[in-house]
Parts: structure tokens; C-alpha cells; sequence
């Protein structure tokens, strides 16, 4: 499974799928504001292990693991990265305070990416259409949004029949020096933007003639309500947030430290 | 009361903006109001273009000076937008895929009716409407990826005549389909036809099918209109042979063997028609 | 020759697209491969030139299995015609276009001038010479894909739905145009839905319907057949239907082309007068 994968909708139904989309994503972004309040290893600890039982709730076990492993490498430079500079900086020791603080800033990374990450897994690229046009976006955000994830798999299709295409005339994609292994990719981008184009000529001639633009606002068929659950889960989310600022500025953090050898 | 014909063009040219060749050459033509057109002609005689020239893409979407008139319903296509003329004249591509563009079938059913701002209740009626009429009830949840180029056709089909245009213009249609998925999707376009009295204009190369379906046959080659009447006297005619249309096998065979001297000159157009005719010379 | 032995294959997405499939084409053959979309057709084609390589089974061209021959080296030999042209043109001109293939394949630049020469000359595109490919028209692109293909003369070239969007006259041409290829000893593979273009040909018929092989044999004994026909997902060739109604005059049921069915239905007249 690639990195994709795990940002690609599941369809499943959960209590997760369930929530509205907006509170979902508000839900992420305070899980991101609190993995950025605390640099200590604990609240971070905590913050991780939180979302697992949500991702089994949710039934996304094996994808969301999916997708934190492909941030695997990500994850390892910025604890290498860390870890060098703080390395350098205290005199060419590596400290037990340097160690702790690599190891932080990694888990704060892989928090993000996995509280997003079940953000993705649990919305469908249609609701979180909706929910850009519900909060107002202006409606060609919302359909662009919506059309490139629906031509995204077509898109990558044609790249392969593409590619097929012109290794039967021949073109060896995987010999040569750098520079014609660059050039060799010529015969794939272009009949692939010319496509591209020409799809898109062919989507707006279909649009127009469905009336795309006759009135200046449009309904809609479907629309997001939001329910009882939904407000709980603002509620809970909201109120962790409050408690944590609290938390961050009157009460001292048990300090877990990563031991040198 | 004489009706109007729904379709009225009159010396009707065209040039695409660049292009030094005209598409459409003084083309003068009226469809009735419940016809079943087939519009052939070898590639490039301008078939397509004068299907634009229909729903309005051209001029609007595509520039450039058309020359002539064109009405549609009584009204002049010159001088309405696309999305006006989009509720008298639905279109049909030739590519399924490039025509679908939400992430279900219901959303896409709904699009042409959210543009136009049509109540929450209608828009419901409509879709449920349209997705019996055209038989796709079980794919309402589908994602167009995921179904096959025949039932992409319907679903564009449906979401098309969910804004209850009075004119349906297909383009080459069944192109990419396999024989089975071609008949049966003519057998729904000569339903939309025949029940819901749509004027039908489909345009194609594989005329075979499509002979005991239509009722008028107009032919185009190098942006003029050579032949228009019924199947019968267009497929029959030596024209027809020479620009080079797709002239059904058993209209074909027909004129194999008449030449050893036949009374009837009137093709037959199916394969009943065809034995009777073989008996009847026996 | 191509042996393809129970051949076995599931796309990573898990379509599983052959089920042990076992064919034999030899060389100088014309043969139809058809069945609906979705049957398998282009997955088994794509097996030729090594584009795809069995799970199970093997494939060999000429004795070689395909597992050991790099796609390039089996294109050499195998000259696939994809369906979309608008997936290989894009270069400048159209004589530019012809010759890539060429290039990559190694041929000197004086056998690269003449053999864009000579492909230009047989698929009448000698006036395009100059002109941009994505200037030309739907058909005309799908000529330039035609040439630059044969223009390393495959000895073994298959054609993958190459009568789709074409009016009449194209068909007509590329009818002639496939004939001659055989005749001049190349083997030709149609992969189509095109039952009236097949009819005309009158080729050897291998029928396939979800990943397997249904019939394999004459097309006068394969289109006709009700059952395999249906089985197939196609419908009977026109002239068949006709002539399943006229069975009782004595006239025979395997009949697919217009020629043969004229000279039939004249002689039968003669006979009756």
C-alpha cells in the first residue's frame, strides 16, 4: 500500500464516516493545534495513542497503519535532522536532552499525519465537497475539487496505457544516463497533458450543455445536517482543547527523558 | 394546425475560428417534432459541427461567425445561451468517461438541475424519474469509474434527460461500445422516442442497427447536406454508395441481386423484410 | 509463432483476467481474437510483446519465453497497434513520429529516412509529412499510429480494435490494407468487436468471454454458431441471420460474407428460372 492509500476514502460505514465532515476536520486541526503546544514526550504519547481506538472504531486499522509507515522516512530525517543539529550544538555530545527532543518533535509529525490521516479515510471526497460549498466556498472550489478526484483514477490509468504504449515502439524507460532517462519521459508527459487538455474541452462542453452557470446561485440535492452526535463530538473536542491550554500554562508535566548510552 | 417543425435551419455556414475551410456549407433543413433522425456521412463532413449548431455550442462555446439561421423550439439559437437552449436540446457525447463529472450517479443526474436552481422536491422527482425511465436504479450509488462504457452512456443519457429537454442529440454514441451494449442502448434511445415523443438526432457510422429505428436519414459530405428523406430511398440510392456511408449488409445484398432485374426498388431494411422479398422473386 | 500455455492472469487490482489459456498462432496466420469488452482480449495481446507476463503458464515468441526478452526486444518482433493513437503521438511532425520507433530500435539514419519513406508511401499519409500529428483528424492520427508502427516491419502485427470511429471508406482501406499484410507473409492479429469487418475477412475466429477461450476455428464455423456467438456476448453477422431464415430453400447456414452470399442467392434464382 502506498502513502495514497491511506489519504484514499474507505467505504465503510462507521460512527466515524458518520460525523459531519466539518467537525471532523475541526477535530484534526485540534489534535494538530495541541500536538504543536507540547513539545513534552508524554502529552505527545498520549495524543498518539488516543487516535488508535477511534481508527478501530472507525474499521481503517490497516490502511491508517499504511499510512503512518509511509511517513516512516519522513519521520526518520526529521529525527535525524534534530537529532545532528542538537548534537552539533551541545559541544559534539549527544544529550539525553537532545535524544528527548527528536523523539518529540518525530511523534508530533506522525500525530499529524495520522490524525489527518483518518480525517481522509473517514470522508467522502463527495461530503467533503459539500462541506466546502456548505461553508461558503464559492461553488467552482467545491467542483474542482470533486471532478480532480474523480478523474484521478482515469488520469492514472491513462498514464499506464500511455507508458505501454510507447514501450511497444520501443522506448526502454529504465536504461541510460540521468539526463536521457529525463528525456525518455517526454514521450509519456506529453501525449498526457495533450490528453489532458482535450478532456478538459470535452468536460466543459458537457457542462455547459447541462446549463452549468444559468443561474447565479444553485441548489443543491444534498446537503450536510448537522446532528446531536456532531455537536457532542464539537463539544468533547472544544473542551479537551480548553483543558489542555489550562493544562499547558498552571501544571507541570511529568517529563519522561530518553536515557543516553 | 399546422406545427412547426421543431428544428429550422436555413442557409446555415460555418468556419471554425482558424480554420480557412467552412464546416457547414448553406445547409438548409427542418426536423419534425417526434423524428427519429440519423445524421451519417463519411469523417470531417460536418456532423458534429451541426449538432453544436443545434444545442448552440456554436457559436457560444466555439466563436467564430455562423452565418444563416438556426431555430430551435422557436427559438433562435443565435441569440440564446447555451444554458437557455441546454432545457430544449440535450447532448450526448461521444466519450462516456468525459461526460461525467460527480463522484455518483445520483449527484450527476442532479447537476444540470442544481444549475438550474430547481427546488430540493422537483430536483427528487426528477432524479427518480430519470434513472426509471433509463432503467439505472440499482447503479444510484455508483461511481462513474466503476461502471462499464454502456452503463456510463445511460447514466449520461439519464442525466440529461433529467432536465426534460424536448430534443436529444447523440454523437456517435455507441463508438466505443461492443455490439450487445450499442444494441441495447439504441433500443433506449428508440424508447425515449417512441413513449416520451423526444425528437431524436444520432449521429453514426453503424447504420446497420439502426435502419427499422429511424425514420429519416439526412447525409452529409464536405459540409454540405446531399441527402435527407426516409431510410428507404437514402440507403436504395446510388449517392448514398458513392460518398461512402455505412449502407446496411442487407440493404447491400439487396442490390447485389436486384441487378438481375427486380420490380421492387425499395430496399428492405430488416431481415424479414429481406426474406419476403427473396420468396416473393421465387 | 506465438504459444501461449495456460496462461494465468490477475491484474494487481485483482481482476482476474486469464484462466489458463492455451493458443497457438502460427506464423503467416490471420486471426480474430473477439469477444465483448472486458473478455480478456487486449490482456492476452498485451501478453505477446511482454508487456504483461503470466502468473501461471508461459508465453513464447519464436521459442523464446517472453520472461527473458526485455519489451523492447519482443516489440521487434511483435508490433502492437493500440486502440487510443492519441496515446503515442507527440512529436512535431508526423515524419518524426514514424521514425521513434525506429530510433529506438536502432536502425541507421539512412534505413530511418527510407523506411519513414516507405510507411508514409503505404498508409497515404505522404502529404502530412511535415504537419503536426495532433493537427490531423481523428482517422488520419490513427494512420500516423498505424505507420509508425509498421514502419520496423513486425513480423507479427497486431491491430487492437482498429475499426472503432471509422467511417466506410477507412474501413474499406483498412481491410485492403490488412489483407495485404497477410499476403505478404506477416501474421496478423485483430483484436475487435466488429463482426461485420470480421465477416468481410473471413479469418480464423478464436471467441473469448470472461478470461477464457470459448471457440477457436473458422470464422464461417465460429460466427454462426448461436451458441458461442451468445456466449461471446456479439450477435450473428447479418448475411447469417438472413440466411438462418432461408434454410429451408436449401441454402447453407454457415454464411458470413456478401460475395459468397450473392453468389448463393443469384445462383439459387438462376436455378429457380
Amino acid at each position: 500500500m502506498s502513502v495514497f492509500d491511506g489519504l484514499r476514502f474507505k467505504r465503510t460505514s462507521s460512527p466515524v464516516h458518520q460525523i459531519d465532515p466539518r467537525v471532523k476536520f475541526v477535530t484534526s486541526c485540534i489534535i494538530f493545534i495541541l500536538a504543536i503546544m507540547f513539545t513534552e514526550l508524554l502529552p505527545l504519547i498520549v495524543l498518539l495513542s488516543v487516535q488508535i481506538p477511534i481508527v478501530y472504531i472507525a474499521r481503517v486499522s490497516k490502511e491508517w497503519f499504511a499510512s503512518l509507515k509511509s511517513s516512516l522516512l519522513l519521520a526518520i530525517i526529521i529525527f535525524v535532522t534534530n537529532a545532528v543539529v542538537g548534537y552539533m550544538s551541545s559541544d559534539f555530545k549527544l544529550t539525553s536532552s537532545t535524544l528527548t527532543y527528536s523523539v518529540s518533535m518525530t511523534l508530533r509529525f506522525i500525530t499529524l499525519v495520522a490524525s489527518f490521516s483518518i480525517f481522509f479515510l473517514t470522508t467522502s471526497p463527495d461530503d467533503l465537497g459539500l462541506a466546502l460549498e456548505q461553508s461558503h466556498f464559492p461553488y467552482e472550489f467545491s467542483f474542482a475539487f470533486t471532478t480532480a478526484v474523480r478523474f484521478v483514477p482515469v488520469l492514472a490509468n491513462e498514464a499506464q496505457m500511455i507508458i505501454d504504449a510507447q514501450r511497444s515502439r520501443g522506448l526502454e524507460l529504465d536504461k541510460g544516463s540521468f539526463m536521457k532517462r529525463i528525456r525518455n519521459y517526454l514521450p509519456i508527459l506529453i501525449p498526457l497533458i495533450v490528453n489532458a487538455i482535450r478532456r478538459s474541452l470535452e468536460l466543459a462542453e458537457a457542462m455547459e450543455s447541462r446549463a452549468f452557470g444559468a443561474k447565479k446561485t444553485r441548489t443543491s440535492l444534498f446537503s450536510l445536517q448537522i446532528k446531536i452526535r456532531d455537536l457532542l463530538v464539537l463539544i468533547i473536542s472544544l473542551f479537551i482543547l480548553a483543558a489542555s491550554i489550562y493544562v499547558r500554562f498552571n501544571i507541570e508535566i511529568p517529563m519522561i527523558k530518553i536515557p543516553t548510552f | 394546425m399546422i406545427l412547426l417543425p421543431i428544428i429550422e435551419i436555413k442557409d446555415l455556414s460555418y468556419t471554425y475560428p482558424g480554420l480557412s475551410k467552412p464546416s457547414l456549407s448553406n445547409i438548409t433543413l427542418s426536423i419534425e417534432r417526434g423524428s427519429f433522425v440519423t445524421l451519417t456521412g463519411p469523417s470531417g463532413c460536418g456532423k458534429t459541427t451541426l449538432c453544436r449548431c443545434i444545442n448552440g455550442l456554436v457559436p457560444h462555446f466555439y466563436g467564430g461567425e455562423a452565418t444563416g439561421e438556426v431555430k430551435v423550439s422557436n427559438l433562435s439559437v443565435q441569440d440564446q445561451p447555451i444554458s437557455e437552449l441546454a432545457q430544449h436540446v440535450g447532448f450526448v457525447f461521444q466519450n462516456p468517461e468525459n461526460q461525467l463529472f460527480s463522484l455518483s450517479v445520483e449527484r450527476e443526474i442532479a447537476f444540470g438541475l442544481e444549475n438550474l436552481a430547481l427546488p430540493r422536491e422537483e430536483m427528487k422527482e426528477r432524479l427518480e424519474w430519470a434513472l426509471d425511465v433509463i432503467g439505472i436504479e440499482d447503479l444510484r450509488q455508483r461511481s462513474p469509474y466503476e461502471l462499464s462504457g454502456g452503463q456510463q452512456q445511460r447514466v449520461a443519457i439519464a442525466s440529461v434527460i433529467a432536465m426534460k429537454p424536448k430534443i436529444l442529440i447523440f454523437d456517435e454514441p455507441t463508438s466505443s461500445l461492443d455490439p450487445l451494449a450499442a444494441t441495447k442502448l439504441f433500443k433506449t434511445i428508440s424508447r425515449l422516442n417512441k413513449t416520451l415523443g423526444l425528437t431524436i438526432i444520432l449521429v453514426e457510422h453503424r447504420l446497420d442497427l439502426l435502419s427499422t429505428l429511424t425514420n429519416q436519414v439526412i447525409v452529409m459530405d464536405d459540409g454540405e447536406v446531399k441527402m435527407n428523406g426516409k431510410p428507404i430511398e437514402v440507403f436504395g440510392s446510388p449517392l448514398a454508395k458513392l460518398i461512402g456511408i455505412g449502407i446496411p449488409k442487407i440493404v447491400r445484398l439487396y442490390q447485389e441481386i436486384a441487378n438481375t432485374g427486380s420490380v421492387t426498388k425499395r430496399p428492405p431494411l430488416s431481415v424479414e423484410d429481406f426474406t419476403s422479398y427473396l420468396r416473393s422473386r421465387l | 509463432m506465438i504459444n501461449v500455455e495456460n496462461v494465468s492472469y490477475t491484474y494487481p487490482s485483482g481482476i482476474n483476467a486469464l484462466k489458463e489459456v492455451s493458443v497457438e498462432i502460427e506464423d503467416g496466420a490471420f486471426v480474430a481474437i473477439m469477444g465483448e469488452n472486458g473478455a480478456g482480449k487486449t490482456t492476452l495481446v498485451k501478453h505477446f510483446n511482454g508487456l504483461l507476463k503470466p502468473n501461471e503458464g508461459n508465453v513464447t515468441i519464436d521459442g523464446i519465453n517472453t520472461r527473458e526478452l526485455s519489451i523492447a526486444e519482443l516489440s521487434k518482433k511483435v508490433g502492437l497497434v493500440f486502440q487510443n493513437a492519441d496515446h503515442q503521438l507527440f512529436c512535431e511532425t508526423v515524419e518524426e513520429e514514424i521514425s521513434f520507433g525506429l530510433k529506438n530500435f536502432g536502425f541507421s539514419d539512412k534505413t530511418v529516412k527510407k523506411r519513414v519513406e516507405w510507411a508514409l508511401e503505404i498508409l497515404d499519409l505522404a502529404q502530412y509529412r511535415k504537419t503536426s500529428p495532433l493537427m490531423l483528424s481523428g482517422g488520419e492520427r490513427k494512420r500516423v499510429a498505424l505507420a509508425s508502427i509498421m514502419a520496423w516491419k513486425p513480423k507479427i502485427v497486431v491491430l487492437d480494435e482498429p475499426t472503432l470511429g471509422q467511417d466506410q471508406n477507412q474501413k474499406e482501406r483498412l481491410l485492403q490494407f490488412i489483407k495485404q499484410l497477410n499476403t505478404q507473409g506477416n501474421t496478423v492479429v485483430l483484436v475487435t468487436h466488429d463482426i461485420e469487418f470480421v465477416a468481410e475477412c473471413n479469418p480464423r475466429v478464436i471467441l473469448m468471454a470472461k478470461g477464457e477461450i470459448v471457440a477457436d476455428g473458422p470464422a464461417k464455423k465460429n460466427l454462426t454458431n448461436r451458441r458461442f456467438v451468445k456466449k461471446a456476448s456479439l450477435i450473428l453477422p447479418q448475411i447469417t441471420q438472413i440466411f438462418n431464415e432461408l434454410a429451408d430453400l436449401g441454402l447453407p447456414k454457415d454464411v458470413i460474407g456478401t460475395y459468397e452470399a450473392k453468389q448463393l442467392i443469384n445462383n439459387l434464382i438462376k436455378g429457380e428460372q
